[in-house]
């Protein structure tokens, strides 16, 4: 990519963050000039950033983006070097999210297309409503832990979560906090979810949801996406590879079937 | 649950007139409920699945056959009335959540009906709507609540408009075709109602179920709906509406979710969708980015931002018994349009427990969201869209003198179509080819029929109204909008009048 099609904007303008519209406005403005490399310095809490953008084009964030990055988003790469708010690819259909940092609930919300990567640990509802649609499967990878309602609803696509605590000086260890909340995948009809952990998860699960062991195909499955992972964050792929995975799948594509009855008048 | 089967009488008998029939079995293939047969000698009916659809009737070459009502008396009981016992019968016999469908059908007062309109004499001259102008247009969109100038005195030629004006759409009448979604009707009846609206000038909502692409050609007349499962909401489903609306409740089931069962999610529905053949589409109850109003307002913006501003952006609402501040959040929280969906609304599939219990009438919403705006000063910013069973021009008129800018109207364009009104459209078997995904059902539905029913329908109401409006010596239907002293109250309970901030008749 040349310099030509790059541009950095700063968030901050004479001390006060730039309001989202104005921020947005200049990232169209860029966009409408031709640029695909926008590199945003200073984020602090702009929310849409990246709204309904398309196509291959790339933000990089340095600082923090507010709720809803990439918010029906198609196509295009966003790289955040630091932490990121709720509702980050909210509704997304396609492109990749990759946070250098933690990040809030309500991650993936919906999303029918594309990758989300995160590298350290997740909030409540995360990945809820994710589904598929013929060749789009949404892939959301958690380094580190999530809370609650993890796939709560799903309906495709694939969650992972890892357990790790990957530190920014690159050093990883296994996370202390519990890999996940309760009410795991409750609702789940498509999809599944994989916890990289040796323990029982069964008080866990929610409502339509079963823990399965991994099988080979789903080791080969997610294979190529961890090797993508670990190259997005710089972290040795062995160390992964040193716990088994659990697979939590749903009961039943109409886990709520049975529950009606229709009446003549 | 186990399915414990019970004998309960039938609603309906089907009479069939064995001297007229000409044995020609056309009522058995299309009948959908499977109720008639040919046992070799003669028609003969299951009355117990009779819904009373009536399209073997329409359809008999002979006149051979008549619905009835199974007069079979039941012991006789004013409190345990058959409705209610048979509510019982089903639900100890299938033990689950009893499903419905159109709109709340108990006998409840309607308070339309209780109002009456004003007319000119002598003292204001009427209007002949035959040889004058009367508007029945509608600017659609937020309006600025006033309009400022950069001015200098000094410079007094150098004036130019300071005001940010919010996108605004013009429509020809009141009137929105109400949210039905490709899956909860067919693919002809949805066609129908978008050539239609298109022709008229006029809205339709597109129900959450996304928009097939043979549609995108009428999204100008289309508003496009977000609900909390997202299905089929992409980046053409945005930006190919003349506006957005984030449904937070319908008025047949406020706080409900959806649930097409996976038997309906045929190719056709998946791919509108944009979900896997088969599944069951869950729209999660309540939206898990809105929790609160200022969540709310995240959303409008972020759907402001997504279509860079060019739409309205709109939310819609059951009428609950707190309307008037939820309404008030939505219009402080940057919505452009407030629609408001009474509890007798209409639905493809609702639990019959709440359609038949839960909100409050249209007519008393309305007016509580419309006083409270006003006194807000944010009444005359927003448009106020109101559904919830307008069945005639009688309503739409009424509606707006209470309140309203717009209508939405849902069941009378389905029997304009053909349909019954049977309420089995959540069964998908409505063999007027309406509530049914199935191909040969669908079929009946003749589009071009269907369309010019709908145009003549709108077209009628809309001459009604203005005929209204002439005798009343107005101009224009935004005049008649919060026009509430044009109404006056004729029913039994003085309290509704004085919520409706309407005058007893005589008064
Ligand atoms: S076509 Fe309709 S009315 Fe006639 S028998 Fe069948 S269900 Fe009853
Ligand atoms: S749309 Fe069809 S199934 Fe629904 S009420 Fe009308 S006739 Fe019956």
């Amino acid at each position: 990519m040349s310099n030509n099609n790059k541009i950095e904007i700063n968030a901050i303008s004479d001390e006060n963050p730039l309001d989202y519209k104005t921020l947005n406005e200049v990232i169209h403005r860029a966009l409408s000039q031709g640029k695909t490399k926008i590199v945003l310095n200073n984020v602090c809490g702009q929310r849409f950033i990246g709204a309904s953008l398309q196509g291959n084009i790339e933000l990089i964030i340095n600082g923090l983006p507010g709720n809803d990055l990439g918010i029906f988003m198609d196509g295009p790469r966003i790289v955040v070097n630091g932490n990121c708010e709720d509702q980050a690819g909210n509704t997304m259909n396609d492109g990749t999210i990759i946070i250098h940092g933690d990040c809030g609930d309500v991650i993936g919300l919906s999303a029918r297309g594309g990758k989300i990567y995160v590298k350290k640990d997740v909030g409540y509802r995360v990945g809820i409503h994710i589904k598929e649609y013929e060749h789009k499967h949404p892939v959301l990878i958690i380094g580190g832990t999530a809370k609650d309602f993890l796939g709560e609803y799903m309906a495709g696509g694939i969650i992972i979560v890892l357990g790790l605590k990957i530190n920014d000086d690159g050093s990883v260890e296994e996370s202390n906090h519990p890999i996940c909340g309760n009410e795991l995948g409750t609702g789940i009809h498509r999809g599944k979810i994989l916890l990289r952990t040796d323990e029982n998860l069964e008080e866990n699960l929610g409502i339509g949801a079963k823990l399965f062991e991994i099988t080979e195909s789903e080791l080969k499955q997610i294979d190529p996406l961890l090797d993508e992972y670990c190259d997005a964050f710089s972290i040795p792929r062995e160390l992964i590879d040193r716990k088994p995975f659990k697979v939590v799948k749903p009961i039943s594509k109409r886990p709520f079937g049975g529950n009606y009855c229709g009446q003549i008048v | 649950m186990s399915s414990l089967t019970h004998k309960i009488p039938s609603y309906f008998k089907v009479k069939i007139d064995q001297d007229l029939c000409k044995k020609c079995k056309r009522c058995t293939t299309h009948c959908s409920y499977g109720v008639l047969s040919f046992n070799g000698e003669k028609i003969v009916s299951d009355d117990d699945k009779c819904v009373a659809c009536n399209r073997c009737v329409a359809m008999c070459p002979g006149k051979a056959i008549r619905i009835i009502e199974n007069d079979s008396y039941l012991p006789p009981h004013g409190n345990y009335t058959r409705r209610i016992r048979n509510i019982i019968w089903r639900q100890s016999g299938d033990g689950g959540v009893l499903l419905s469908a159109t709109g709340n059908d108990r006998p409840i007062r309607v308070i339309f009906d209780d109002l009456l309109l004003d007319a000119c004499q002598v003292t204001n001259p009427s209007i002949d709507p035959l040889r004058e102008t009367i508007e029945t247009k509608i600017f659609f969109g937020r309006k600025p609540q006033k309009l400022e100038f950069n001015y200098n005195i000094e410079t007094p030629d150098d004036i130019s408009l300071k005001t940010d004006f919010s996108p605004n759409f013009e429509i020809d009448m009141p009137i929105m075709i109400g949210h039905m979604s490709l899956g909860s009707i067919s693919y002809n009846a949805v066609m129908a109602i978008y050539q239609a609206v298109k022709e008229l000038n006029i809205l339709a909502g597109s129900g959450e179920g996304g928009l097939h692409k043979d549609f995108y050609e009428y999204g100008p007349n289309i508003i496009t709906e977000i609900a909390s499962g997202r299905f089929g909401v992409d980046i053409n489903y945005l930006q190919n509406a003349a506006g957005i609306e984030i449904k937070i409740g319908q008025g047949a089931k406020p706080g409900h979710g959806g649930h097409l069962p996976g038997e309906k999610v045929n190719s056709l529905i998946s791919q509108t969708r944009m979900i896997p053949k088969g599944s069951d589409a869950l729209s999660p109850y309540p939206h898990h980015d809105i929790y609160s109003i200022e969540d709310l307002a995240q959303l409008i913006a972020a759907l402001k931002e997504a279509t860079r501003y060019k739409v309205p952006i709109g939310v819609k609402i059951a009428a609950v018994h707190n309307s008037a501040p939820i309404a008030v959040g939505i219009a402080r929280g940057g919505a452009d349009f407030i629609s408001i969906d009474g509890f007798r609304g209409g639905t493809g599939a609702a639990p019959r427990i709440i359609r038949d219990h839960a909100g409050i009438p249209i007519e008393l919403a309305i007016a509580a969201v419309d006083e409270r705006l006003r006194q807000e000063n944010l009444r005359d910013q927003i448009t106020l869209v109101a559904g919830g069973s307008v069945r005639y021009s009688a309503d739409l008129i009424k509606a707006i003198a209470l309140g309203a800018d717009v209508c939405m109207v849902g069941m009378p364009v389905l029997i304009a179509m053909g349909c019954r009104v049977c309420q089995q459209c959540f069964r998908g078997l409505c063999s007027w080819g309406i509530a049914t995904q199935q191909e040969y059902l669908v079929r009946r539905l003749d589009i071009d029929v269907a369309r010019n029913r709908i145009i003549n329908l709108f077209h009628s109401w809309n001459e009604e109204l203005k005929e209204v409006l002439g005798a009343m010596g107005i101009d224009s239907v935004e005049s008649l909008r919060s026009n509430r002293d044009r109404l006056r109250y004729i029913g039994p309970n003085p309290r509704i009048a004085e919520i409706l901030g309407v005058k007893h008749a005589g008064e």
